[in-house]
């Protein structure tokens, strides 16, 4: 990967490598750099790569938790150039190959989706997620592992930690698990914990009903 | 001869690291093969007296990092088993003496001259247990069938991971057979459940421990204990026997599960 100073910023080029492996490459980079990239804005030519606003909106998100602007992208790709369009991320570095052509407008029916970490891994005692936005979890969530969401939380496996969904007071946010056992259960400002049950765990989804936090069995 | 580390931790003090690093010792020892127990926690040293050696402590850990003396002046040698030696650690000092890179190097000189290095962690997660971990290539998590000792097991299980040491075993210590038949204890089962790691031993609890460690004549050596033949187990095991495991009369069917878990876990 090519790091350089230009007018506007730090111009990195990422070449055409594989997305997920130079994502964290250039996470990892920035972290050694901590001071070389702290505050900086940051211009990226992705090459070839397609990336959609979920990858990008993360990248961004990612990056603004070390202190680095994400400013542009620049990118070969027309879906990708379209991408940073939307997000505002516009970029000049490609735009003479930018081939024209006839644009159309597509049907309404790709969603642009919220952003959301995915942890695909079982949290154990001590370990910790704090994220805006929403946290699923493809494992368990062992007592003494905490997750704090702006919006909903998914695990995808046994929830015996604590769990914060809606952590900055939305009210609406949910949270399941295939076996709701936690901790503790907050969502937005309301506590729970979890009653003593009887019986196989199965499926649950909590939400506050009537100004409290009320569990029920997950309908499909 | 290249020398296997595993180190014996827990995070939760009390729940038998030392017990459990000096029987495995003289386990080993006694399978024949050429050990080192060596004693991480400075300032609190225990295993030079569960082991029955505090009288011959000349030099120790601290001495050999710091280099005021050779290796091999600071291997005491066990009177029972003549290829068994002890790394004390230094009781006037603190965890701080010495690095994890520190204990890497001096594992690495020992590798060549030894089939088994021992490693005792202290308590905790701070710098001794790092110092413990760093040169691991085994890492043996001992817990209680307790809930607060199930809990450290899991933090200290994550951290492992997250330093990518292992592989990780679980060692169930403390058993009390009687307690798990009536109901009132925390199961096996349960704690393999939560901690997901491949079980190497369940020790029963046993009044000879505490009387054999006050006598610096680990339980190992007393054949007729059941906690004694569960290290002596836990030893084969490491050396990748497969050794059935013992009748703790427990809820009839339990073992068996384990069994499935522990086959299936490898």
């Amino acid at each position: 990967m090519e790091i350089k100073g230009i007018k506007d910023g730090i111009l990195v080029n990422l070449e055409n490598q594989a997305w997920q492996d130079v994502k964290d490459d250039l996470i990892e980079q920035i972290e050694e750099k901590k001071d070389f990239f702290l505050g900086a804005r940051l211009i990226l030519d992705v090459g070839n790569n397609v990336l959609r606003a979920k990858e990008l909106g993360e990248l961004r998100d990612v990056l603004a938790d070390k202190g680095v602007v994400l400013k542009g992208i620049s990118s070969l790709s027309i879906v990708t150039q379209e991408t940073a369009q939307l997000l505002g991320l516009t970029a000049k570095v490609h735009q003479g190959k930018k081939k024209s052509r006839n644009k159309m407008k597509p049907l309404d029916t790709v969603l642009a989706g919220e952003s959301a970490v995915m942890i695909h891994r079982t949290m154990r005692s001590g370990f910790k997620v704090a994220y805006k936005g929403h946290v699923v979890v493809l494992g368990d969530v062992n007592p003494g592992a905490e997750i704090i969401a702006s919006g909903c939380v998914v695990v995808w496996g046994k929830l015996r930690g604590t769990v914060h969904a809606g952590a900055e007071g939305d009210e609406e946010a949910v949270v399941c698990a295939l076996d709701l056992s936690p901790m503790q259960l907050r969502i937005a400002t309301r506590v729970a914990t979890t009653p003593k049950r009887d019986g196989e765990p199965q499926p649950e989804i909590a939400h506050i009903k009537e100004n409290q936090i009320t569990a029920e069995p997950w309908q499909y | 001869m290249t020398g296997k580390v595993v180190t014996i931790t827990s995070g939760k003090g009390g729940v038998g690291k030392t017990t459990t690093t000096a029987n495995l010792g003289i386990a080993l020892a006694s399978l024949g093969y050429k050990v080192v127990c060596i004693d991480t926690d400075i300032g609190l040293r225990n295993l030079d007296v569960v082991l029955g050696l505090e009288n011959r402590i000349v030099y120790d850990l601290v001495d050999v990092v710091e280099g005021q003396c050779r290796l091999a002046q600071a291997m005491i040698r066990d009177k029972r088993f003549h290829e068994l030696f002890l790394i004390p650690a230094a009781q006037t000092r603190d965890k701080t003496a010495i690095a994890p890179s520190d204990m890497v190097r001096l594992c690495d000189s020992l590798r060549d001259e030894v089939d088994w290095i021992v490693i005792d962690s202290p308590a905790g997660i701070e710098r001794g247990f790092r110092n413990a971990l760093a040169p691991a290539d085994n890492v043996l998590v001992i817990t209680n069938p307790e809930v607060s000792a199930v809990r450290d097991a899991d933090r200290i299980i994550g951290l492992v991971e997250s330093e990518e040491k292992g592989p990780i075993n679980l060692i169930i210590n403390r058993i009390n057979t009687t307690m798990v038949k009536n109901g009132d204890m925390v199961s096996a089962d349960d704690v393999v459940e939560l901690l997901a790691v491949p079980l190497i031993g369940l020790v029963p609890e046993d009044e000879a421990v505490l009387v054999s460690t006050n006598h610096g004549q680990p339980v190992v050596l007393n054949e007729k204990s059941k906690a004694g033949r569960a290290f002596l187990n836990i030893a084969k095991r490491l050396n990748g026997e497969e050794v059935p495991w013992l009748a703790l009369d427990e809820k009839k069917g339990i073992l068996n599960r384990l069994g499935k878990f522990i086959s299936g876990g490898d």
